[in-house]
């Protein structure tokens, strides 16, 4: 292992867990299906990095605002895994694809990329993101590709923190006062219609049978866990009909452009700058 | 915590204990704001097992720890001094004894 020599400043111990540069240097090739499929999980993780990352300096407390941040590079990490192996079918780095697509190009779902909000709203996402999640890592462990099943491997671990994390505050906000479970309320009502893009069973994954999780069977084990929560917390389980549209397709929702301008500018304005 | 900072939305201080590895003690790490216990010990993972320091978390609530008071440092500490017959290099071994 590359980290063994503890030449880090900060002496940072990563232990054996896979890392980007591996996955770069392990010569494993993607094929087109596998690659578009880790486009989808990696721009789900990027998107939601690069929003959480906006709460930093804004959190309601500083230990909150660290939590969020860690969550953030966390997902961050995730992406950095997807996107590594997504563009080793087509030769291109992370941070071609994270950097140098457009918006059409990315297929992630719209709930990542819809604005923080209060501080209940953001939980709200961050619930139902982090449920869909520990669902979807615990059987992507399971596949027949085994960088897929690395990353999962190590995803898992820190999104169990990410689902725990989003429980306890939707516990706190749904039973503290009036004025916290409106919001808590509020915000699940807000992105209530966006979260079936979640579970649409989208092309190529119908083709990667063994290899890809299909989104529809992560519906009813996400969705009935999410309900406990939402329930235990004394608050309502909306009953909103999915917004229109939303395949993954590039049909995505206004906020995209936005968040990439600012995801992307550095990156576009100095290429290949480095610090 | 005064009446004037009560009222206020402040979450109640804690103080934080991290045991490195096995057989060691819990060490103090430092404290931080929570809502509740549990909330601090999330936090407490959040702030100081960044870096694989540990194993084990204790929070404790920061009012519950009773300190020595920093003024009466003479009489508190100072009485050790000059008493080298606590410690053990003091004593000269005794005849016939090789190893010690």
């Amino acid at each position: 292992m590359s980290f063994a020599s503890h030449d880090s400043a900060t002496k940072q111990s990563q232990g054996d867990a896979i890392t980007a540069e591996e996955i770069a240097d392990s010569g494993a090739t993607a094929s087109e299906d596998v690659a578009r499929y880790a486009l989808i999980l990696g721009d789900d993780s990027l998107m939601l990095a690069q929003r959480l990352g906006g709460w930093i300096s804004r959190a309601p407390e500083l230990e909150e605002d660290i939590a969020l941040a860690n969550i953030a590079l966390d997902l961050l990490g995730h992406a950095r895994f997807l996107l590594t192996y997504a563009g080793s079918a087509w030769g291109k780095s992370e941070d071609d694809l994270a950097y140098f697509r457009d918006e059409e190009d990315f297929r992630s779902c719209r709930l990542v990329e819809q604005e923080n909000g209060d501080f209940g709203t953001t939980i709200a996402r961050q619930l139902i993101f982090s449920f869909y999640a520990h669902e979807l890592y615990t059987r992507l462990l399971d596949s027949e590709d085994r960088t897929l099943s690395a990353i999962a491997d190590k995803a898992l671990k820190e999104v169990a923190y990410h689902q725990d994390h989003a429980a306890q505050w939707v516990l706190r906000l749904g039973l503290g006062t009036e004025e916290s479970s409106r919001r808590m309320q509020s915000g699940l009502d807000s992105l209530w219609p966006l979260v079936e893009e979640l579970f649409v069973d989208v092309e190529p994954i119908e083709r990667l049978e063994g290899v890809a999780v299909p989104p529809s069977s992560l519906r009813e084990p996400t969705m009935r866990r999410v309900a406990e929560i939402i329930e235990e917390a004394g608050l309502t389980v909306p009953d909103a009909a999915p917004a229109y549209g939303g395949d993954r397709r590039g049909l995505h929702s206004e906020q995209r452009g936005f968040i990439l301008a600012e995801m992307q500018v550095l990156a576009r304005r100095h290429p290949d700058a480095t610090w | 915590m005064t009446s004037e900072h009560s009222s206020s939305n402040t979450w109640p201080l804690w103080e934080v204990f991290i045991r490195s590895s096995r057989g060691l003690s819990h060490v103090h790490a430092g404290s931080l704001h929570a809502p509740d216990a549990t909330m601090a010990v999330r936090n407490a993972r959040d702030l100081y097992t960044r870096r694989n320091e540990g194993t084990s978390v204790w929070v404790v609530p920061a009012d519950a720890v009773t300190a020595s008071d920093p003024d009466s440092k003479g009489g508190f500490f100072e009485s050790a001094q000059g008493k080298s017959y606590r410690h053990a290099t003091y004593y000269t071994k005794s005849e016939g004894v090789k190893h010690l």
